[in-house]
């Protein structure tokens, strides 16, 4: 394939359709059986993705079980529209917003911190330990997570109510608060995450050329000044990508857990995208308006995503791809 | 990588002869800050293990602290004799076992093929993958798809829909071209060996490694998904088991009826005690493969941050 792409401009574009066709003609008849293995997956993604991809037309349709989704009429940007001109609009795009930013903003250093002080310690029980128990929340299921943070919270039974009664606090009803919505959706995700997120940065200080540990040694630096002037840099191109995945999918907040972690107390803070389309298109089966409001977000997410990637390419050189 | 680890630790060993009462210090606060996310992430682990250890009454007037007071398995007992637990149970056993089977075959389906250097066309349905991690076409289509098929309501609905990821099939493909030389499969070639055969007997027992990466890695995504059973099941005899904990531990259904006080509030106290128990038992498969979990997770992890 390379020797191919390299030859590109000198070849004239009748030559190279032609040699093109003749190099899948062999590869077809040397690989007939790959070419045989990839039908499945292949069907897969038309199906499961393609298909929704089409099937998104009737956000400009008034669809209808009846006419099906091709047969139904045509509405132009109605749902649009209706969806902009909706109060609701500001407040779940600040929702969506905010939950995300802040996911960031808490979520991007403290997994470094973690790897930076793990990297720091010897080899050992402890450290062992360490890591252990801090990547082993990452594989607890959304339910139970959600399960463990009511009932920890509980204003009835517990724990941390019961911990600031003896200091005279009366109970609080966290869950209900939509001020907590967005604290406890995204330390309880640091709770879970953070000793996953930091094996990615350990791995990238493991990789560091030791040679610079010597030199920094030799110039008499201190434990903290190694971490500045020698891992920090050491793990920044893996920590610029994490970060450009990160803003990249800002407008991307997961379902799962802010609906679980939903209540009609606190309905006015974790409202967000991606639950107002499951209630509008499979409770209120309001299937245009929901695939309108799921189109207009994923389109946010594309824009977003190929801006800051383009954005990381001019200033480092190398973006996602 | 334990190499490295391994030489880098001999460097702070070397480095600990001279070291500066700041260093010293600074190493402290450390260990201080590691010991208190310890305490932090475990301490609720703790809780829940000890409590639902613990006897109904304990747990209700909140005298469970650290460890389990008035030791009782009532908990696991209610938990295991309800039915719709039982069902559930069976079910994400079902799901999780068949899921994985046809995740990762399909998974090296597409992942091999497009490891090998001579497949034509291998970049174009790179793209064509990688562009769906982009771009989808969001709930309610997906969901028309489902329905169309005939799938709703049926066990293929949590079988089918969500069975490949590209993430999985970036790491596998990662995975057979860094590990599996091209000469060797030309020389496969060569004798006369079909491309399905070598990647039976020649492939396949060489990527025994990424294959436990892939099995670990849907496995656990289908034991712990909820999303796809909520929005396509609506019996409740095919529920998988987080969706029955949903309804017990988050949505609070417990069967209620005409009863006097006393059995009222037994009952409210079984059900506060059944909530630690469920979270035990529900997480009890992973906890139990937690260790070739930790192994091999991290190498799936690394061996993506390759090509990230």
């Amino acid at each position: 394939m390379r020797t191919i792409e390299v030859g590109l401009p000198t070849k004239q574009p009748s030559t190279l359709k032609s040699s093109q066709f003749h190099l899948a003609k062999k590869s077809v008849k040397r690989h007939w059986q790959l070419y045989l293995l990839i039908f499945l997956p292949v069907l897969y993604f038309i199906v499961f993705k393609y298909i929704p991809i089409s099937n998104a037309v009737i956000a400009f349709k008034e669809y209808n079980v009846v006419q099906g989704i091709w047969g139904s009429q045509w509405v132009g940007f109605a749902n649009f529209q209706a969806f902009f001109s909706n109060p609701v609009f500001w407040t779940l795009l600040q929702n969506t917003f905010f939950l995300s930013l802040y996911s960031i903003v808490v979520g991007f250093p403290i997994p470094i911190i973690l790897a930076l002080c793990l990297n720091e310690i010897r080899q050992g029980f402890f450290k062992r330990t360490v890591q252990m128990v801090t990547y082993a929340p990452y594989f607890i299921s959304t339910v139970v997570m959600v399960s463990m943070i009511i009932l920890l919270l509980s204003p009835r039974l517990g724990i941390i109510n019961q911990a600031i009664g003896v200091f005279g606090i009366s109970s609080v009803d966290f869950l209900g608060n939509p001020d907590m919505f967005r604290h406890i959706y995204v330390w309880s995700d640091i709770w879970q995450t953070a000793g996953y997120a930091a094996v990615i940065y350990l791995a990238a200080l493991a990789g560091i050329d030791p040679t610079l540990y010597e030199a920094a040694k030799v110039d008499g630096a201190s434990r903290f000044q190694k971490i500045i002037h020698v891992d920090l840099p050491g793990i920044m191109p893996t920590a610029a990508i994490i970060l450009v995945l990160g803003v990249g999918n800002i407008m991307a907040v997961g379902f799962e857990k802010a609906y679980l972690l939903q209540n009609p107390l606190n309905l006015s803070n974790s409202e967000i995208i991606s639950t107002y389309v499951y209630k509008t298109g499979l409770l209120n089966a309001d299937y245009s308006l929901a695939t309108a409001v799921g189109l207009f977000n994923s389109v946010i997410n594309l824009t977003l995503l190929l801006m800051v990637n383009s954005f990381i390419k001019r200033i480092s050189g190398n973006g996602l791809w | 990588m334990l190499g490295i680890q391994a030489r880098k630790s001999n460097q702070v060993k070397s480095n600990r002869v001279k070291e500066s009462i700041g260093d010293r210090i600074f190493l402290g606060g450390i260990y201080l800050f590691l010991l208190l996310l310890l305490v932090i992430i475990l301490f609720p682990l703790i809780y829940i293990v000890s409590s639902s250890f613990s006897s109904a009454l304990a747990v209700s007037s909140g005298r469970v602290f650290l460890f389990p007071v008035e030791f009782s398995l009532r908990g696991y007992e209610v938990a295991l004799s309800n039915p719709q637990i039982v069902t559930g149970y069976a079910n994400s056993l079902f799901y999780t076992f068949f899921g994985t089977i046809i995740s990762v075959t399909l998974t090296i389906a597409i992942a091999y093929p497009l490891s090998r250097r001579t497949f034509y066309g291998r970049n174009i349905l790179m793209a064509f993958l990688v562009f769906t991690m982009l771009f989808n076409g969001g709930l309610i289509p997906t969901y028309l798809v489902v329905k169309t098929l005939g799938m709703l309501d049926t066990r293929w609905a949590l079988l089918i829909p969500a069975a490949m990821g590209v993430w999985q099939i970036i790491i596998a493909r990662t995975f057979f071209q860094s590990s599996i030389p091209d000469e060797l499969a030309e020389a496969a070639e060569l004798d006369g060996c079909g491309d399905l055969r070598f990647l039976w007997s020649v492939v396949l027992p060489l990527s025994k490694p990424i294959i436990a990466v892939l099995i670990l890695m849907y496995a656990i995504f289908q034991w712990n998904s909820y999303f796809d059973a909520l929005i396509y099941l609506k019996s409740t005899e095919l529920y998988p088991l987080q969706l029955v904990l949903r309804g017990i531990l988050i949505l609070n259904t417990t069967a209620s009826g005409s009863m006097d006080a006393q059995t009222m509030l037994e009952r409210q106290q079984m059900a506060d005690l059944l909530k630690y128990s469920l979270i035990v038992v529900s997480s009890l498969p992973v906890l139990i493969i937690y260790p070739f979990v930790q192994r091999y997770f991290t190498k799936g992890i690394l061996i993506g941050a390759v090509k990230g």
